[in-house]
């Protein structure tokens, strides 16, 4: 096993689409290949080596002389928030990010995981319909949600943030699961679908606003706008089961053993049966 | 083969094809997971007349449950995959979505060569109206339906297998009192095994049938050669000393569940031994014709180190 790795040599005047970089697409090209393909930057397009040193590494840090590629792990080091859509599409494998990254970070992933150690710009997990995407930092806003002129966000998949994110964090999330250890913006879950988003941290203005179906999970009770409905407190059993399923992930959440909630209906002025649960002591 | 004084007879048990699942039902406590469990196997003695044959399994502790709650493991078996999946549903909404704090788990979902999803929950939801939210946790899907004491859960669906049905030894006694006392036993070591079921009332039938009657609407009548008030009149099976047999039903989810746990009823019965008023162990066939799966008592007993 080897990591693909790409440590980033400029600091990028435009933005830098990094879609090509998966590891489904670098799958058996030679690093004579890959340093020649190219990247949209602008209204430029730029080689690999232009922007990054290549290099491939063993798991062991040393250096591997393989000639083809055929590794399922890349990694970009010093990365900027300049990288747009790293790992675009992925399928498989594994993408791991040392910096910042731009905006549509995991954009339609359906796949592999993909971390970042570093803050996503906007649109992260956007469209995405499978895999894993940790971000450990802060994301932007529209976390999980569709692209635009989409019905749909998010719709499979787990995207877990140990920092904070921005506004409309699953905005139309559709399915899935996206835990968020820090705050969250304003309109969070907004027009959200199905799915379940957890936040540990404090929530902005028009939480749940317009949301259809869905779980939002929350530690602390929102400001509450007026279609939302109390319907008191409750002891749910799903609770067991949905905290015994996240006891493996790399998460706070999976710390949580908690059943007793503070149950809101909402937003009745969309249907009304998302439902946004306040954890309770027990 | 004479295993302490009682005679292992030269036959063998003839056994089905059936089809079976398992249901896992929690609840706040296993009191009342085991108020919905024997709900759901009630009447479920004998697929001729209930459906399904259906019993419990085995508790299960707060550490096995998908929910870290108490449970009942549920076994049910029936001829066909359409009549079970509408026993499944119907007993799971008149029995399991009723008793209160209870939810239902799939209970088959690896360890077989072939695996069928059949709807466990899947259209119980549509009693929430519209209420019901569905919720997917470790590529599973549940449902959470709104009712009167909070939320009832369930998983969507549950697995079906191909299983065995129609394992059976008789046992012949002295006395009706002691020919129940070996059921008993039987049924007591028999217990301790996964993947059977002893369908039958406390898990013993003392109506064991032949196919066929005198009467042209009857399509089985009673064994006549086993019952010992009719040793004078009838082809009888029965030695002069015999005056009661009383018959254990297996259902397993494979041969070889039912191969262990007849060698281990008959064994539990064999240790009361002659001194107990037991005579002979006997089994129900139909001459080799009917069922694939043929239990052969002395094969059984030898594989058991017995003999």
């Amino acid at each position: 096993m080897s990591a693909l790795t790409f440590t980033l040599k400029i600091s990028p005047v435009q933005r830098v689409d990094c879609s090509p970089l998966t590891p489904e697409q670098l799958n058996g090209k030679t690093a004579a290949e890959i340093a020649a393909l190219p990247l949209w930057s602008g209204k430029r397009q730029l080689r690999v080596d232009e922007l990054f040193d290549i290099s491939r590494m063993g798991d062991d840090g040393g250096d591997d002389d393989s000639e083809d590629s055929n590794d399922d792990h890349i990694v970009f080091l010093n990365s900027s928030a300049h990288l747009d859509r790293i790992g675009q599409g992925m399928r498989s494998g594994r993408i791991t990010v040392h910096g910042d990254a731009g905006d549509y970070l995991g954009l339609e992933l359906r796949g592999g995981t993909l971390e970042l150690h570093g803050n996503a710009g906007h649109f992260a997990a956007c469209a995405m319909s499978a895999g894993m995407l940790h971000i450990h930092g802060n994301s932007g806003d529209y976390l999980g949600a569709g692209l635009v002129g989409e019905r749909k966000g998010m719709r499979g998949g787990t995207v877990l943030v140990t920092g904070n994110v921005g506004d409309r964090a699953g905005d139309q999330m559709r399915r899935g699961l996206m835990l968020i250890e820090g705050d969250a913006g304003d309109y969070c879950a907004s027009r959200m679908l199905a799915g379940t988003l957890g936040v540990l941290g404090k929530v902005g203005r028009y939480t749940g606003y317009g949301m259809r179906r869905g779980t939002l999970l929350l530690t602390q009770t929102p400001l509450l706008h007026a279609t939302l409905a109390d319907c008191g407190t409750h002891t749910l059993p799903f609770l067991n089961l949905m905290f015994k399923s996240l006891r493996g992930l790399p998460s706070r959440y999976a710390q949580l053993d908690q059943n007793r909630v503070r149950r809101y209906a909402g937003d009745i002025a969309n249907q009304g049966t998302g439902e946004i649960l306040v954890l309770l002591p027990p | 083969m004479i295993i302490n004084g009682v005679s292992i007879d030269d036959t063998f048990a003839e056994a089905f094809g059936m089809r079976a699942t398992r249901v896992l039902i929690t609840a706040q406590n296993h009191t009342w997971a085991m108020h919905a469990a024997t709900a759901m196997t009630g009447f479920a003695t004998s697929v001729i007349a209930c459906g399904v044959e259906a019993g419990i399994e085995r508790l299960l502790s707060p550490e096995e449950t998908p929910d870290g709650r108490p449970g009942v493991a549920v076994l049910l078996f029936a001829m066909g995959s359409a009549v079970l999946m509408k026993q499944l549903e119907t007993r799971m909404g008149q029995c399991v979505l009723t008793c209160p704090t209870t939810a239902a788990f799939s209970g088959i979902d690896s360890g077989y060569p072939e695996i069928t999803r059949i709807n466990l929950g899947k259209n119980l939801r549509f009693f929430g109206d519209g209420f019901q939210i569905s919720k997917q946790f470790g590529g599973k899907r549940y449902w959470r339906v709104p009712v009167m004491d909070g939320e009832f859960m369930t998983e969507e669906t549950t697995g079906m297998v191909r299983a065995v049905g129609g394992g059976n030894f008789l046992i012949l006694a002295e006395s009706q009192p002691q020919a129940l006392a070996a059921c008993e036993a039987a049924i007591s070591a028999m217990k301790q095994l996964p993947n059977v079921i002893m369908p039958f009332p406390g898990g013993v039938v003392r109506s064991g049938s032949k196919v066929g009657a005198k009467y042209k609407s009857m399509i089985a009548s009673t064994n006549d050669a086993f019952c010992p008030t009719l040793k004078g009149i009838t082809r009888t099976e029965l030695s002069p000393e015999i005056e009661s047999v009383m018959e254990i039903v297996i259902d397993g989810l494979t041969a070889e569940d039912i191969n262990r746990a007849m060698r281990v009823g008959i064994q539990a019965v064999c240790e009361l031994g002659r001194a107990a008023g037991i005579h002979g162990i006997s089994a129900g066939n139909y001459g080799g014709k009917l069922g694939p799966y043929h239990f052969k008592l002395r094969e059984i007993m030898s594989a058991g180190g017995a003999a």
